[in-house]
């Protein structure tokens, strides 16, 4: 771990304990998610992609995936977000999407 | 097949100005300055570090879903709480929390409907405490071959915690079961990002609920739950994979039929025979909810590739577990699986626990590959060959280490 991990790791240490040791008097309590980094790449359909996918989830889903997996993988996954989770994405986006899924990932 | 080797990189300095985001209550960037490349295709992830944790590795963010450096296995049998793995499924995680206004509701078919705070859990009922594997059903998806899509995770969607809480079997007894009852079914405090998304509940056979060694835990390594490991209270169902684990657990329902959603009828399914396993790249006839671990064991203080000393003694100790029968013995082979002799087993945490291991290798010069099997009370050991199911799920196979003595 690089010095500015560890003083990372520290400032935000000493954050929790201020948030935590609000238990003991029953205070309300909050969490604080990190900023979101990862982004689509590159590529012909990037926007339907951004415009449907980051509804639901963030970019890294699709970045860690297998590399080459190929469009009848990204066709099964892009309906699966539409039969299974309810994504209301159209078919027209939807085949904007695989394409783009399966030429860049 | 190389199977653990995470290579720790710099990528030079972190975003500037993080810590002073954070004390300014805004948001911070996760992204630290590392990133760690888990042996598979495409297994770059950057390290990240959330509130409460330590840099874990960053699967994804929104939701978010972090493994563990599988150095921490090493550093001891309990895996603490700031370096657990986290995994959520549904966007809309809950961020804000009134402990003291927090209630978990038991409803649905018994007699009393209950609703209890975090004081009555503590209170009213005896606590129980036991030390139990957490196992993501999709650790290790990452290895397999074929690949399959899903959460590319390496061998660190696992830890080893003591759970304190109140048995199940309490609550359900105090609310009063109706005889009609067949499945116990949970969810908790986080959402999915949109309305027609299956809300993440799941269930447990009536029997299994009261069998008295499923838990509602508010309590983790001694200190309260971290809260992305579903602070203020969890469903800990030990034995069991993490997907019946429910975060953040605010609904308790007896039901008279079974839970027949997209995550207990569609999603977290294996294959309906012994091994849970089909021959690569096809589908299996017939699925059943995944359920108990399978035997697993890991070499945790020789990385792979790591190059030894030859001709003397080499210390080696990892760690081993399965679905609560407990571990009979763990066997290593120092010639690639041609003998195996077995190791000495550490102290006995309980039958949910890690269960640590040592012996010791001499190697002559030369490149070796080390193996470690385990075997459970029952019977059951780990395959030579890795096993395949389309969902990547309950993957045991001897893991193989390999060294260079010099």
């Amino acid at each position: 771990m690089t010095n500015h991990l560890k003083a990372l790791s520290a400032a935000i240490a000493l954050a929790c304990a201020g948030t935590f040791a609000g238990l003991a008097v029953a205070q309300p309590m909050s969490y604080v998610l990190p900023e979101e980094t990862a982004v689509f790449k590159p590529g012909p359909g990037v926007e339907a992609a951004e415009n449907n996918c980051a509804a639901c989830h963030s970019a890294d889903y699709i970045l860690t995936q297998p590399p080459k997996m190929g469009r009848p993988f990204w066709d099964a996954e892009v309906h699966k977000m539409i039969s299974a989770y309810g994504a209301p994405i159209d078919e027209k986006d939807a085949k904007a999407i695989v394409d783009y899924l399966a030429a860049t990932y | 097949m190389i199977t653990r080797r995470q290579a720790l990189r710099s990528v030079g300095g972190m975003a500037l100005g993080a810590g002073a985001g954070l004390m300014a209550g805004s948001r911070f960037a996760a992204l630290a300055a590392d990133t760690i490349t888990l042996p598979f295709g495409n297994g770059e992830r950057p390290l990240v570090v959330y509130p409460g944790k330590r840099a874990l590795i960053g699967l994804t963010a929104r939701p978010p879903q972090l493994e563990t450096p599988f150095s921490v296995f090493n550093e001891g049998i309990l895996t603490p709480n700031d370096a657990f793995f986290v995994r959520y499924h549904l966007a809309d995680i809950p961020l804000d929390i009134d402990p003291t206004a927090f209630r978990v509701e038991v409803k649905g078919k018994v007699a009393t409907p209950l609703s209890l705070s975090l004081d009555d859990l503590k209170t009213k009922f005896d606590p129980v405490e036991f030390v139990a594997v957490h196992q993501c059903s999709g650790n290790s998806r990452g290895f397999l071959e074929p690949r399959v899509g899903g959460g590319q995770a390496g061998n660190g969607l696992m830890g080893n915690a003591r759970w304190k809480g109140v048995p199940l079997k309490a609550v359900l007894e105090k609310a009063g079961i109706a005889s009609s009852a067949v499945e116990v079914a949970f969810s908790g405090l986080d959402r999915p990002a949109m309305p027609q998304t299956p809300g993440f509940a799941k269930s447990l056979k009536l029997d299994h609920a009261l069998d008295g060694e499923v838990i509602l835990a508010y309590q983790m390594n001694g200190a309260d739950l971290p809260w992305l490991n579903g602070f203020p209270l969890r469903l800990v169902v030990p034995g069991y994979f993490g997907t019946y684990w429910v975060k953040h657990l605010s609904q308790i329902t007896v039901l008279d039929k079974p839970l027949d959603n997209f995550w207990m009828a569609t999603a977290y399914r294996i294959p309906d025979n012994e091994c849970a396993c089909v021959p690569p790249g096809t589908k299996p006839e017939k699925t059943v909810p995944i359920g108990r671990f399978v035997v697993r064991s890991f070499l945790t203080n020789v990385l792979d590739g790591a190059k030894v000393a030859a001709g003397k003694p080499l210390p080696l100790r990892g760690i081993a577990f399965d679905g609560g029968s407990g571990i009979a013995r763990v066997e290593v082979s120092a010639d690639g699986g041609k003998s195996f002799a077995p190791a000495t087993l550490g102290e006995d945490l309980g039958k949910y626990s890690f269960r640590e291991w040592r012996t010791s290798v001499t190697v002559p010069a030369g490149e070796h590959a080390i193996l470690v099997r385990a075997t459970n009370v029952l019977g059951k050991t780990q395959p030579m060959e890795p096993t395949w199911n389309p969902s990547g799920y309950m993957r045991n196979v001897v893991e193989t280490t390999r060294i260079v003595a010099a």
